[in-house]
């Protein structure tokens, strides 16, 4: 090595704490995070699932769980970070879609977010409406 | 440059996410306050006996798998994501850990829909 | 050369790396007029009050794409940033992030620079055309495709924002993998099958989580996050029927 290059000496910053930054990661943190509420639901499910196989008196202490207290704030819980992980992912789509062409023109990625959003209230809805529909 | 394997998980990440998405916000309603608090729906809904029949058609057991698998294999990838991105190397063991716990509760869900017979 | 009414306090990362252990921050007081940029705040620090400090400029146009900073704790252009945007409160410059840093504002890009050539960031035409053939015909539709995405000055504004970078430097990053996708979606380019190789592994397209922020920095409106995760798909379309693809047909 030459004498020059023995005087650099890089230095690296560490990355400990690298989200707390900016508030862009947070928010990109928060919508990573969903996703333990979201394994949540679905083990809750797959337990219902297990219950009901092991017959009605098994099924009925899931369905008697479910309405307690703690498992109903839960589901508050789990409803409020569900509407985020809708929002979250259809800010995202837009990023994973190629570009959309619409009379020649590029569309707007927030309007492609308004479409999912949209998309999202729709369906939801007609899976609520169709399961009062359903009922006995 | 060896290709990644990622297309595998993305893509169930990415239906997962699309699912839970469009729907994830409804079925929490129905199954955690509309069905256990008798609000805007009949507790009737989730009895044992409509239940077990929507779980026994081809339908309905298809439903409940996409559910709880896609739900499942979408919440792994950020899971293990967040463990990497707070430091906790996602190397191959927290990635064998997750996916198989994915893939073992995946499974479950195959055969205790299986089990109900039709 | 001021009237030196309105004083602003700039707190500027240094980092000399044959006595320092480890950078830190020093102020000094700038007086200013309305009109001036981050930069020109840096340079009066170097003329009249500090010539030991190093920084990296050229065109003071926002088209060099050197003097990419951290101005409070945001990646961003000093000759694009206006000290009158910060002021009263006080300013603090610091090197870009996740590079390492050569000396006060000036970092290591070496990483960058070979990664980039990495990529093939040129047209690899299917037939070469010979002079007398004319030039490679494009419509407006085609040049469409890909012209944001050509528009990078390669400031590594993105690379600042880019925690996977950050976190692993085997990572692309944001601006290259951009470039890539900008040639790869060039009607008149035909050198997709060679980038890809790189596209489709861990440190290509996968390596990115979405996170979003190096579109949120560029100063250009690349939108580096979108480039990368429309090539997911194609990348999983192309992982699944690669075998039932005849051979060389994979892009």
């Amino acid at each position: 090595m030459s004498a020059q290059t023995d005087k650099r000496h890089p230095y690296r910053r560490p990355m400990r704490g690298w989200w707390k930054r900016d508030r862009y990661y947070i928010r990109y943190l928060a919508m990573e995070a969903t996703s333990i509420l979201i394994a949540l639901y679905a083990l809750i499910l797959l337990f219902g699932l297990l219950r009901l196989g092991q017959g009605e008196a098994a099924f009925n202490g899931w369905l008697e769980a479910l309405r307690s207290a703690p498992s109903v704030a839960l589901h508050v819980l789990l409803l409020l970070v569900f509407v985020y992980h809708s929002y979250s992912w259809f800010k995202v789509m837009p990023k994973t879609l190629p570009a959309i062409y619409w009379r020649g023109a590029k569309l707007p990625q927030p309007v492609i977010t308004r479409i999912g959003v949209c998309a999202a209230v729709i369906v939801n809805l007609l899976v609520i409406i169709l399961l009062t529909g359903l009922q006995p | 440059m060896k290709r990644s394997n990622e297309p595998v998980f993305w893509a169930l990440f990415g239906a997962g996410g699309m699912l839970s998405a469009l729907t994830g916000v409804a079925l929490v309603f129905v199954t955690g306050i509309g069905v256990p608090l008798a609000l805007l729906l009949s507790p009737e809904l989730m009895s044992y006996v409509n239940m077990l029949a929507f779980a026994q058609h081809w339908l309905g057991k298809l439903v409940i798998f996409a559910v709880i698998a896609l739900f499942l294999w979408h919440a792994t990838l950020r899971i293990l994501l967040l463990l990497h991105d707070f430091g906790i190397r996602a190397g191959p063991a927290s990635a064998l850990i997750g996916n198989g716990l994915a893939l073992l509760c995946t499974l479950a869900a195959a055969y205790l829909l299986l089990a109900l017979g039709f | 050369m001021t009237d030196g009414n309105k004083i602003i306090e700039m707190e500027v990362l240094r980092y000399r790396p044959e006595q320092d252990q480890e950078p830190f921050y020093q102020s000094y007081e700038v007086p200013f007029l309305d009109d001036w940029s981050v930069l020109q705040g840096l340079q009066y620090i170097k003329d009249d009050l500090d010539g030991t400090l190093s920084f990296r400029w050229s065109c003071r146009m926002a088209i060099c794409g050197s003097c990419g900073m951290m101005i409070n704790g945001v990646p961003g252009l000093g000759c694009r940033s206006f000290l009158r945007n910060y002021y009263p409160g006080k300013l603090r410059v610091a090197a870009l992030e996740h590079f390492p840093i050569e000396r006060d504002l000036v970092v290591v890009v070496d990483d960058f620079m070979n990664k980039l050539a990495q990529i093939k960031p040129y047209l690899i035409p299917k037939q070469v055309r010979a002079l007398d053939q004319g030039e490679y015909l494009q419509t407006p539709r085609q040049l469409e495709q890909y012209r944001q995405f050509s528009t990078c000055i390669n400031c590594m504004l993105c690379y600042a924002a880019c925690p996977q970078y950050g976190m692993n430097t085997d990572f692309t990053g944001p601006g290259i993998l951009a470039l890539m996708h900008r040639y790869n979606a060039d009607s008149r380019d035909d050198g997709r099958a060679q980038r890809m190789e790189l596209g489709h592994a861990d440190a290509g397209v996968w390596g990115c989580t979405a996170v979003g922020y190096c579109s949120e920095v560029c100063p250009k409106d690349v939108d580096p996050a979108h480039a990368i995760n429309q090539n997911k798909m194609g990348s999983a379309i192309d992982y699944f029927l690669r075998f039932v693809k005849p051979r060389g047909a994979s892009q």
